[in-house]
């Protein structure tokens, strides 16, 4: 064997920095629907190639091809498009306000929204995501109250979280959309233990967990995929990953060396790889993995391979660590696009009606913002004080009780 | 000597450090090419190479327990958390590794590690970027803790912090980075532009840990602060008229008890003050040991002015930020020999 020349620390870098060309020579875009799809009940066994391919349904023409097509219609589809170019616009504006000093922060989820939008759409009312904080999608999905949004990331008196949580790190149980937290990953055993909670019930809802590519670094990611195999746990696990953690690009999270979907075969879980920024391939691949969970044969692992169009927050600046132009260069296109030629590849959708759609939305969101306004922007308006000390317990002790009178609420 | 801001003196010492010891290694999330998310590592890869400043993956256990390995072994690793609300999953390994790794294999090996990492609020980054965990660092025997308010004390401390051969938790008030903050929050920011505390050697100097200072003398009352919270102690007695002694602690651990007694006892009055809730907080061992050592010396209990026994608050922000007008109105409370 030759020995690798020791030239120190081997520490990774990206292909491109700032001012050097896009190169995305090392990423393979197999064609769509060259991806066999097992039965639901395959033993994971028999299916250990399937973290290495890239599942993609929608080829250059917008057709869908293959056996990875889902069973939503046109009008399912429709529903989908109308919740992905929502959460665009509403990110596109709300990042405006809080450049003009209306909150604190904010994040985008630009060229994701397929990853929150179609599970949303896929499962079912009772299942329950556990989200990352570029999942808004979910909630545009389910008709989740814009205002609500708006109100929550101002911080005012309307704010259904009452001011205790950092804007966009909502919690809507009724939406099937779990509390977030700033810390990343802590969230992704949750999952796994509601979806043993379900089997304990013998119920067959299950639950579905996002985790960053950058993430499953963290423990949190090896122990819940540990628990998940042990106990066939009825759970969706999802990595997205986006290239991107902050200015860390996917090779400081182990992305050089394999694929994110194949960290399941080490825990015996199917692992799947998916496109994704084609809206179909997302559909198919969570409607598999339900109905494997459901009926009761456990956990998968879903990479979707996408990209961060965006910085990470409105805290940084992207264009300070990897080429600017990196975003309208990815392979896989955007999503909205691709789904939009899909529906008029189909005969179900024209420019005209695209344009009509973004109008309303465009009126919707702005609506929305401009109620949340009225209310009231960050620390023009906020909840009661008083509010501060409650659900620190069910029951405040003596503490929150005398500290409310301190300060006079 | 130059004017620098937190930001500039802490990376001053980390490019001097590096300089001058070839074994000192910088690490953590975006700490590489980017420069860190609050900059402090700005540069030092591009002037020290990618081996001695680099990126880490998202793994708080993952960087603390490779640290303690080069450490160890020998190196000087320097670690960054990036935010410290972000620091518990690298808590079994500074509890259950680093603290006792001297001690448990009877000085076989050690564990000289800094964990550098931004703490407080005062920004509007909610419950996940604004904590105070001083206390749960102080409370593990073996570990240091260090919290400057200063940039000159920022660089000496993290200098000393570094040549230390006990692992030290190094906490930055990151309200501070930018410049000195007295909690008037409705008022415009202040910079680090000429302030006594950013006149700033160049080169290599030490403060050594464990040693306080007095910030402003008094007769009266004794304040203890530290990080943020001694700009806000200052604010707090200049509105109040009495003539306090303020004590920045710089070191939580070690503690400067010496300096602590000596001025409670002249004082006969003493007022904590910490941004991290009350309630087992560090002001209970500064009020324990005052007790202890000070008691026949007291002219009224000692009070502890901190954040309320909540999480961060975003909406509620300087509601439960403990500004000048509490320390104020505890030192007012404090002269009328009211209880607390």
């Amino acid at each position: 064997m030759q020995k690798r020349k020791n030239t120190g620390l081997y520490v990774p870098e990206p292909l491109a920095r700032p001012g050097d060309g896009v190169d995305f020579s090392h990423i393979e875009i197999p064609d769509a629907g060259i991806v066999a799809k097992p039965p639901v009940d395959v033993p994971g066994a028999d299916i250990r190639d399937l973290p290495y391919a890239l599942i993609r349904t929608l080829n250059d023409n917008g057709d869908a091809v293959g056996d990875w097509c889902p069973e939503a219609s046109a009008k399912d589809l429709l529903v989908a498009l109308r919740a992905m170019l929502t959460t665009r616009v509403f990110d596109d504006r709300m990042f405006v306000k809080q450049r003009q000093g209306k909150t604190s922060f904010f994040l985008k989820s630009t060229g994701e929204e397929t990853l929150s939008v179609v599970p949303s759409l896929a499962l079912r009312t009772d299942d329950m995501c556990f989200p990352t904080y570029r999942l808004v999608g979910w909630l545009m999905a389910r008709n989740y109250p814009l205002i609500d949004l708006v109100n929550q990331i101002f911080s005012n008196e309307r704010d259904p979280l009452q001011g205790k949580q950092l804007p966009v790190l909502y919690s809507a149980r009724e939406y099937g959309f779990y509390s977030l937290s700033g810390n990343v990953g802590s969230r992704f055993g949750h999952a796994v233990g509601w979806a043993m909670a379900k089997s304990y019930r013998g119920a067959d809802d299950i639950a579905i967990g996002y985790i960053g590519e950058g993430t499953t670094a963290e423990g949190d990611f090896h122990a819940a995929m540990t628990f998940a195999s042990v106990y066939k746990a009825p759970v969706i696990l999802c990595v997205t990953n986006n290239q991107w953690a902050i200015s860390s690009f996917s090779g400081i999270a182990g992305g050089n060396e394999t694929t994110f979907a194949a960290k399941a075969l080490a825990y015996g879980i199917p692992g799947l790889r998916v496109d994704g920024n084609d809206p179909l391939a997302v559909w198919a691949a969570t409607e598999w993995a339900a109905a494997r969970a459901r009926a009761g044969y456990g956990a998968t692992l879903i990479e979707y391979f996408t990209y961060r169009v965006e910085g990470h927050s409105t805290s940084d600046d992207p264009t300070s660590y990897r080429p600017k132009e990196e975003a309208l260069q990815w392979p896989l296109g955007d999503p909205i696009q691709r789904l939009k030629e899909h529906l008029i590849q189909i005969g179900q959708w024209d420019d005209d009606r695209h344009e009509k759609l973004i109008a309303d939305v465009m009126h919707t969101v702005k609506a929305a913002i401009r109620e949340g306004e009225a209310v009231g922007t960050l620390g023009a308006s906020k909840p009661n004080v008083s509010e501060m000390f409650n659900g620190v317990f069910e029951e405040p002790d003596w503490r929150s009780r005398e500290q409310r009178d301190d300060v006079g609420a | 000597m130059s004017e620098m801001t937190m930001i500039q003196a802490l990376n001053s010492a980390l490019d001097t450090i590096m300089s001058e010891n070839d074994d000192v290694l910088i690490f953590g999330q975006d700490v590489g090419y980017f420069g860190g998310v609050f900059r402090v590592t700005e540069n030092l890869q591009n002037k020290h190479g990618k081996q001695r400043c680099f990126d880490t993956p998202i793994s708080e256990n993952g960087i603390v327990s490779t640290a303690i390995g080069m450490a160890a072994e020998g190196l000087r690793p320097v670690a960054e958390i990036q935010f410290a609300d972000y620091i518990y999953p690298a808590y079994d390994q500074l509890v259950s590794e680093a603290s006792r790794l001297r001690y448990r294999s009877n000085g076989d090996f050690s564990a000289p590690i800094t964990v550098r990492s931004p703490y407080g609020g005062g920004i509007h980054g909610g419950q996940t970027h604004s904590q105070s965990p001083e206390a749960i660092f102080a409370h593990v025997t073996g570990l240091k803790t260090v919290i400057p308010s200063t940039p000159y004390d920022a660089k000496g401390l993290l200098i000393a912090s570094i040549e230390c051969n006990d692992p030290v938790i190094f906490l930055e008030p990151k309200r501070l980075y930018n410049g000195p903050f007295d909690g008037h929050h409705d008022r415009p920011v202040t910079s680090w532009k000429g302030h006594r505390g950013a006149d700033v050697p160049e080169g290599y100097y030490t403060v050594p840990l464990g040693s306080a200072r007095i910030v402003r003398e008094g007769t009266e009352a004794t304040v203890l602060a530290y990080g943020t919270m001694v700009h806000v102690a200052l604010a707090g007695i200049e509105e109040s008229g009495v003539d306090a002694e303020l004590i920045d602690l710089r070191s939580i651990v070690p503690l400067d008890i010496e300096t602590i007694i000596a001025s409670v006892q002249k004082t006969g009055r003493c007022i904590i003050v910490h941004e991290a809730s009350r309630f087992g907080g560090f002001g209970g061992e500064l009020s324990a040991l005052i007790t202890e050592r000070c008691f026949y010396h007291l002219e009224v209990p000692t009070q502890r002015v901190a954040g309320w026994d909540t999480p961060y608050p975003h909406a509620f922000e300087w509601d439960y930020f403990p500004g000048p007008h509490r320390v104020k109105n505890a030192l007012l409370k404090a002269m009328k020999g009211e209880q607390p």
